[in-house]
């Protein structure tokens, strides 16, 4: 599903962020991305959400060669992706159930069928009897179940997932990542980088460490 | 955190898409979503009304502006053309001429080839209209002896009606011994012809520059539109928005500015015409007229609304394709 071929990327202010990845992800695997805070994660997941494009080798998602992919047909790419932050990304000023529905409705769905799959996304997530709320009144791990309900709403195939517990506690954590370990169980391909190195080695899934750009592990499947 | 259900699978791998416009894929989706943007950036304008009313006086001052110039103008020419059937040179004949004499000479000078028409207007018909003219009667009783001489209003025919020929004719006309002396009545009229055009290039000029001005305004509003809703871009742009749906807001916000400017130029157009009909018409009942102020006719007011669309259309057009490029891969 996702394959990096010698992949480098260079930043003209800091260097090498990325050298020499290589890797492959299966479909529905669910994979820790780990590595010190600086060691690439964040450009990695960037590169496969086409946030940013490698300065050499090739990132492969679902078949599509992103290097080659023209400029137009980035939506699109992205629709395919979903992406959830450790800053959780979320517009203030709108709804929790606005905020699920964007993906939904920048891509034209029915008003109709909006409506129940966000309800259903945010069955998920347990946030159902908030919808009308705005983030601001949830918590910090509330907001990110709405990010991450908002990653899935649109059904992407692949769900990258930036430190999504980098502001919660170890108890908050623990069950945001047993969310993510069902979507395992439905086929969704999941690239999650943390630096929580416990909860890393508590849940046993295949792990891929960098460090100082470099690919310097990975534990295969378990 | 309650009752979940496992999220559904995901459905089979996308294949490519097919190339082509996406409108022709799914019609209906493509015009709902024009549709509610269309609604939805009426709605915002709404909801932040104090930066939209200014932003729509603007637009309707800058176009009143040149508007109310053009109104002008075409008033004069209007009221100019109804003077048209002014006689091109007023002969007055000497006091010792009588009515009988007159009217010989009339019969005499419509001959001439370069004459069209005589009208003769005798001392008393002079003298009667004098006193419709209101206001002097009193001076006039105390009159005796009728102070006004014969007029004969001479109408040229087209080919003598140059300011040159016209000069001519007057030479001839007073060598006549019964003429006292000649008035050219029509030249000030083709000065006003003349002044008429300028006011007409300059509310042109004006209507260019205050155009342009529209333009950068409107601009101006969507580029801070733009900035402001920095966040709400670039969260889009990762959930997959199209540079086009994106884009779309901001170019139905800039036909709502033209919409409601153009209208409210309309309005003070308007509105301007209603204060001044009252005093013209007391003006031109002085002069024995019927005139009427014209407002902007059906026609005019559809240029001026398309030209007040079409401006803040492109201004927005300019700064959504100066501030939002769509998607970027850095």
């Amino acid at each position: 599903m996702i394959r990096f071929q010698n992949v480098f990327k260079r930043y003209p202010e800091r260097g090498e962020a990325l050298s020499a990845i290589d890797f492959e992800i299966q479909t529905g695997e669910m994979v820790f991305l780990t590595g010190h805070s600086g060691a690439g994660k964040s450009t990695l997941l960037r590169l496969i959400g086409l946030l940013e494009r490698p300065s050499r080798g090739q990132v492969l998602v679902n078949g599509r060669n992103l290097g080659t992919l023209p400029r137009r047909e980035i939506p699109y790419h992205r629709r395919q992706v979903g992406m959830i932050f450790q800053d959780h990304r979320l517009l203030p000023d709108r709804t929790i159930f606005d905020n699920v529905a964007l993906p939904l409705v920048v891509t034209g769905v029915h008003p109709r069928e909006i409506g129940r799959r966000v309800r259903a996304a945010l069955d998920q997530v347990g946030l159902l009897k908030r919808e009308q709320a705005t983030p601001m009144a949830l918590s910090g791990g509330e907001q990110q179940r709405v990010g991450i309900a908002r990653a899935l709403v649109g059904r992407p195939p692949v769900l990258l997932a930036d430190e999504p517990t980098g502001n919660l506690d170890p108890d908050l954590s623990r069950e945001i990542f047993e969310l993510f370990e069902r979507f395992k169980y439905v086929g969704v391909t999941l690239l999650i980088a943390t630096h929580d190195f416990g909860l890393v080695n508590d849940l046993r899934h295949r792990t891929l460490t960098l460090d100082a750009g470099r690919l310097v592990g990975d534990t295969g499947a378990w | 955190m309650g009752r979940r259900r496992l999220p559904r699978p995901p459905r089979k791998p996308p294949t490519p898409r097919a190339r082509g416009p996406r409108f022709l894929e799914r019609p209906g989706i493509w015009f709902n979503q024009h549709l509610k943007t269309v609604i939805e950036t009426l709605g915002r304008l709404r909801a932040n009304p104090l930066p939209s009313i200014m932003t729509v006086a603007v637009i309707g001052i800058s176009l009143a502006l040149p508007s109310a110039l053009y109104v002008f103008s075409e008033n004069l020419r209007a009221m100019a053309g109804g003077w048209d059937q002014t006689a091109a040179i007023s002969l007055f004949l000497d006091l010792k001429v009588d009515d009988q004499k007159a009217a010989t000479l009339a019969d005499q000078l419509r001959n001439w080839q370069e004459i069209a028409r005589i009208q003769l207007i005798t001392r008393d018909q002079a003298l009667a209209e004098f006193r419709d003219l209101g206001g002097f009667e009193d001076a006039l009783d105390k009159i005796t002896k009728n102070p006004l001489p014969t007029v004969l209003a001479v109408y040229p025919v087209p080919e003598h009606a140059s300011p040159e020929r016209l000069e001519i004719l007057q030479e001839r006309l007073l060598d006549l011994p019964e003429a006292d002396f000649a008035r050219m009545d029509t030249l000030w009229l083709q000065r006003l012809q003349a002044i008429l055009d300028l006011v007409q290039v300059v509310a042109l000029l004006l209507g260019g520059l205050l155009g342009i001005g529209v333009l950068l305004i409107v601009g101006n509003t969507i580029r801070l539109e733009i900035l402001n809703r920095r966040i709400e871009i670039e969260i889009m742009e990762l959930v997959g928005a199209t540079a086009a749906f994106i884009r779309r807001p901001f170019l139905y916000t800039g036909a709502w500015y033209g919409l409601l400017g153009g209208l409210t130029a309309w309005l003070l157009v308007t509105l301007a015409i209603l204060i001044l009909q009252g005093s013209v018409s007391r003006l031109a009942s002085l002069y024995h007229s019927e005139f009427r102020l014209a407002g902007l006719g059906f026609s005019d007011t559809l240029n001026m609304l398309g030209a007040s669309i079409l401006l803040s259309f492109s201004g927005s057009w300019l700064a959504v394709n100066r501030h939002l490029r769509g998607a970027e891969a850095h």
